[in-house]
């Protein structure tokens, strides 16, 4: 039993962990919480939903393959977020560079209005049904089932957060957005661009919210508008346990939330589900406010 | 080379540069010396373009830079050394460099970077270990060194001896003249004012943010306010 809470736990731990990275990364950058990021997440699974509605029209090649039709169903729900971010960051918050800390978050809490209300909008209020893609028959090994749909998700969430691992350790404009994150007026003196900089970390947490997005929609099966709300606040949690602006953390964090949800769904009581959460999130904030891997002389958010 | 003339530049109500003229002809190491707060720092982020500037202009090598953005600035060949060192801590003294090296083409970079290794072999020796936790003196030779991975024509340094013990302090006046020697131009900010004009071949004195005195290194060092002033009677 235990196990199967486990599994259960790393396939939606692996979203939160997508998630929070997204809040790790531009409070590394810009040391703000950009409270929009939910919603980025939320339109990457509306995106899901709209490709994947779109299967039968999809090209034969496509349609054969259901391997390579997620990936290009991924692909460009990831794409089309990276601008979501990269409009978000440029409307919303460039101008307010400099401002009092507390005008970029009214702002983003005006952006996630404003982004809820567009998708109700234009998508309708009603939860959306998901089509079966992947199979959902479980497969069971040793007293664990699981479904080809968990396996293909905790995959895939874990190759993107290598890929962004590879990236932000591995490449010189990566190496810049942690130069940045550390000193952003010497980032500027070395001559990195440091607006393109924050760009790129709003694109690449977009991204990643984007294919969480679409791995929830694909694992509850329905969508809601108000998604993000929760999701993001869940996400968020995940990036303060695991310290904020650190960017295992937000692995590490994610993953560990995802798990301590599902073992208290799974033994105590899952109408609870949602609150084990907060209570993480005020625990941290109490008791080791940087967070797990966090350094403790951080600056606290 | 560089030529600033009537440079203002303000933080808020504060006017920190109040019509700065100066030059700094190629192939020289020029000094500014003055009192903390005189504006020496100030002078060299007008410059670097991270402070903009409120009046007057800066030409290098021919053309206007005042409030270009730092990158560009960079990218036509000044670096700017901060004070402080400023050193990525998180990053390893290879990503450090490489970080100085942002704007070169990617076949540039190796070769750069064992050019500028050469220059500070105990760099070498330290190369996978992160930044913050070299020695002071380590770190003001991985900033200088980070200064030098653009390939720059001129370098500013800010205060690179504060804080350092005698014997490194002694190493790092060893590098300016070495790297003059390789053709470089320097435009230093000292509070060692000694040392700095035994260095360099002309000084400028600056005192709440204006230029009071300029000359040959040799004619400031004889200077008798000069002398009272920074070098300790
Ligand atoms: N970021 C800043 N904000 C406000 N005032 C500043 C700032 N930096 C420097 N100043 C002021 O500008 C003046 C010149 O400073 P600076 O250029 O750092 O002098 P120096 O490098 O010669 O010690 C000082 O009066 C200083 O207090
Ligand atoms: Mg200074």
């Amino acid at each position: 039993m235990f196990l199967q809470h486990l599994l259960n736990g790393i396939t939606i731990g692996g979203s939160y962990a997508l998630i929070a990275l997204g809040y790790t990364l531009v409070y590394g950058v810009l040391k703000l919480i950009n409270f929009a990021h939910g919603e980025i997440y939320m339109i990457g699974a509306y995106l899901g939903f709209i490709l994947i509605s779109l299967l039968p029209a999809m090209p034969p090649f496509l349609q054969g393959s259901l391997p390579l039709f997620l990936l290009v169903v991924f692909g460009i729900a990831a794409m089309i977020c990276s601008l979501y971010g990269f409009y978000l960051e440029k409307i919303c918050y460039r101008p307010l560079r400099g401002a009092p800390k507390l005008t970029p978050l009214i702002s983003a809490l005006g952006a996630s209005i404003f982004l809820q209300n567009f998708v109700m909008i234009s998508m309708g209020a009603k939860d959306r049904i998901f089509p079966q893609t992947i199979g959902m028959r479980a497969i069971s090994l040793g007293g664990v089932s699981f479904t080809p749909l968990q396996l293909t998700i905790i995959f895939s969430s874990i190759a993107l957060m290598a890929l962004l691992y590879w990236f932000i350790n591995r490449t010189r404009l990566g190496t810049a957005i942690r130069a940045t994150s550390t000193d952003p007026f010497m980032a500027a003196l070395v001559g990195i661009n440091v607006d393109t900089v924050i760009s790129v970390t709003f694109m690449a947490g977009s991204f990643l919210a984007a294919c969480a997005g679409v791995m929830i929609g694909l694992y509850y099966g329905s969508i809601n508008f108000t998604l993000g709300y929760l999701g993001g606040i869940k996400a968020f949690t995940a990036a303060v346990l695991g310290g904020i602006g650190n960017v295992p953390g937000a692995m590490v964090g994610g993953f560990l939330l995802g798990i301590i949800e599902a073992l208290g769904a799974g033994y105590f009581s899952s109408e609870y589900k949602d609150v084990y959460a907060f209570f993480i999130l005020i625990a941290v904030l109490v008791f080791r406010p940087a967070g797990l891997l966090g350094k403790r002389s951080d600056e606290r958010a | 080379m560089l030529r600033l003339t009537d440079l203002e530049l303000r933080y808020g109500p504060i006017r920190a540069l109040k019509g700065v003229t100066l030059d700094v002809a190629a192939g020289e190491i020029v000094t500014l010396i003055g009192a903390n707060g005189a504006g020496k720092s100030s002078t060299l982020k007008a410059i670097s373009g991270i402070h903009g500037t409120s009046g007057g202009s800066i030409v290098f090598a021919g053309r206007r830079i005042d409030n270009l953005p730092p990158h560009e600035i960079v990218a036509l060949g000044i670096s700017h050394c901060p004070e402080g060192r400023r050193i990525f801590g998180d990053l390893s003294v290879r990503e450090n460099l490489l970080m100085g090296g942002y704007l070169l083409a990617k076949h540039e970079m190796a070769g750069r970077l064992d050019e500028v290794l050469g220059l500070f072999p105990r760099l070498g020796e330290r190369i996978h270990q992160a930044g913050g936790t070299l020695s002071g003196g380590e770190q003001q030779m991985l900033a200088i060194a980070r200064a030098l991975m653009c390939k720059p024509g001129l370098l500013m340094l800010d205060e690179p001896s504060l804080g350092l013990a005698p014997i490194m302090v002694e190493k790092i006046f060893e590098t300016i003249v070495a790297l003059k020697q390789t053709g470089l131009t320097v435009l230093l900010v000292e509070q060692n004012a000694g040392a700095a004009l035994e260095i360099s071949d002309r000084g400028y004195v600056l005192e709440i943010g204006q230029v009071t005195l300029s000359g040959t290194s040799a004619a400031l060092r004889d200077d008798q306010r000069v002398a009272q002033a920074y070098l300790g009677g």
